[in-house]
């Protein structure tokens, strides 16, 4: 009883590690450098695991289609929506948002949608990054 | 802090505000005599967020998702209760199969948060190999949810009036193959946690909760219900399709024949109820009828009848560590008048006095774990022995209570 788990951890031992180590294997001596030689190719980042259908990303914006109802910044659970009063467009600062996905629910002409991406750490809440229009 | 004059029995020991092992930010003074705890003291009220304030400038459509942030475990039961309050001001029908897929929401957070406290427990008494193995289950239970929902922690799935996504049939076969995943590894984890001699030795008679006590103190979920106390809202109000289910209310005498109230029965009582929990969303998914999953598919349409809506209401779900209560009162206006939330550790704090009383040190961790606290924060006890202060920190209380075990095995 005493040693009742030993089987599983002796398979354990010759099986693929269940975490995906994320960005790198080891965890580099330098993380400027090493984004540095991923950016000159000479390394290579370990890919996140992949998002099923349907994952909440970051907010897409079709611009075109907009009609400027306001009804995405009636429903917005963190105010992360403004309305751009001139050309009655909005801008969805994602520091604020919640991927909650309501404002493409209850858009009436569908121009917003949510992709896979979700890798949007920065240091600057207000970077062009973070900020969809 | 109360602190008596030091007598040459007795000293205290102040736990938190801030500490992993609690919740919320919540104060204990344990009176200890040698290793033995002889009076325990909590205080509340160190945390306000002021979520319920925030609500005050939202529309029940927002404040969805503002229930959902008051607990990152239970980040569905929280929507669910405003909603079921919501709905009974409303006064709006929710077609039928989005009862059910409601019901499968809720089985699932119980399956993740249940084996997630699996895992803590085991940690607790220094069985890090049995922390690893619940946590890759509920890994596979997490990524059922992201599948599910789109997102893995905030689901986001609850609406007024219905449920936000459908299941439709060519996600039922991943389902059913993740269900059939979590069956073949409970029995793994049945064993080890009612069959060990160690977690026996750690958890019977500790912390020794009676049925008065837990009746006395409103314990509240499994805390309650390992006591003996037949108190579910799952079955006591047959709210969303629960009702139409063939279940029954689990207490640990179903497996073990009496009810002894202490930790091992805590742990028995979370076991089964993550078997039944599986059962319920098998008999969901055989049951679930097809048909609408919206009562208003329209927000704006929805949220001008929620602004006619005028009363008041409770909303009630039982969450995975109890029942929580949602009180809201709408008057007219876009927002709602007040909105109240007790969650269920509120009513599990007061039922550790009884627990811990007459409990050693060492077994502090695996008691207070056993109401399922949330674990945040850093973690920091201050001893102060007369006029010697020194800091107990959580990987020495950790140290402590592997060492009992360890003890124990010899």
């Amino acid at each position: 009883m005493r040693f009742s788990m030993l089987p599983r951890v002796f398979i354990q031992m010759f099986k693929r590690p269940y975490t995906n180590k994320f960005t790198a294997k080891y965890t580099p001596a330098s993380t400027t450098k090493f984004l540095e030689n991923v950016g000159a190719g000479k390394a290579q980042l370990i890919p996140p695991v992949e998002t099923p259908n349907g994952f909440r990303g970051k907010i897409q914006y079709d611009k075109e289609k907009c009609i400027g109802c306001k009804l995405c910044i009636t429903v917005c659970p963190s105010n992360a929506i403004e309305l751009k009063a001139d050309e009655k467009k909005i801008k969805i600062f994602l520091a604020r948002c919640t991927f909650c996905s309501q404002c493409n629910d209850v858009c009436p002409v569908n121009c917003l949608s949510m992709s896979n991406e979700f890798l949007l750490a920065d240091a600057d809440k207000y970077s062009p990054e973070l900020i969809v229009e | 802090m109360k602190q008596k004059s030091t007598t040459k029995t007795s000293y205290h020991i102040p736990i938190g505000p801030i500490h992993p092992a609690l919740k919320e930010p919540v104060y204990f003074e344990f009176e200890i005599d040698g290793e033995k705890i002889v009076g325990v003291d909590v205080k509340l009220g160190h945390v306000h967020r002021g979520v319920e304030w925030a609500s005050r400038k939202r529309n029940p459509i927002q404040i969805l998702y503002l229930a959902e942030r008051i607990c990152g475990i239970c980040s569905y039961c929280h929507p669910a209760a405003f909603t079921l309050a919501i709905e009974r001001i409303a006064d709006i029908q929710v077609p039928e199969r989005a009862e059910y897929l409601r019901v499968i929401q809720g089985e699932l957070e119980r399956i993740c948060s249940h084996i997630l406290w699996a895992g803590v427990a085991a940690h607790e008494i220094g069985f890090d190999t049995v922390l690893y193995l619940t946590w890759q289950i509920r890994e596979r239970a997490l990524d059922l949810t992201e599948f599910l929902t789109g997102n893995r922690v905030t689901k986001g799935i609850m609406m007024i009036g219905g449920i936000r996504r459908d299941i439709t049939s060519d996600m039922i076969p991943r389902i059913q193959k993740d269900l059939q995943y979590f069956k073949d590894n409970f029995e793994t984890l049945r064993h080890i946690f009612l069959d060990d001699k160690t977690v026996k030795m750690r958890s019977q008679a500790a912390g020794v909760l009676t049925k008065d006590d837990a009746i006395k103190l409103c314990a509240v979920g499994p805390t309650a219900r390992a006591s003996g106390v037949k108190k579910d809202v799952r079955f006591s109000e047959s709210y969303f399709a629960y009702g139409d289910l063939d279940i029954d209310l689990i207490t640990p005498d179903v497996l073990t024949g009496e009810v002894n109230g202490d930790v091992y029965d805590r742990i028995i009582q979370r076991l089964l109820e993550v078997k039944q929990s599986i059962e319920i969303m098998e008999q969901v998914l055989d049951k679930m009828p097809s048909g609408e999953i919206l009562a208003e598919p329209k927000i704006p349409k929805l949220l001008a009848q929620l602004k006619k809506a005028n009363g008041e209401a409770v909303g009630r779900h039982e969450a995975p560590r109890g029942e929580v209560i949602h009180y809201v009162k709408l008057d007219g206006n876009q927002n709602p008048y007040t909105w109240k939330v007790r969650a269920p550790t509120y009513n599990n704090i007061l039922p550790w006095i009884p627990m811990l009383k007459g409990e050693q040190i060492a077994d502090i961790p695996i008691v207070a774990a056993s109401t399922d606290p949330c674990m945040s924060c850093t973690n920091r006890i201050t001893i102060v022995k007369g006029s010697e202060r020194y800091n107990l920190d959580r990987e020495e209380l950790h140290r402590l209570s592997i060492e009992k075990t360890r003890r124990l095995l010899r």
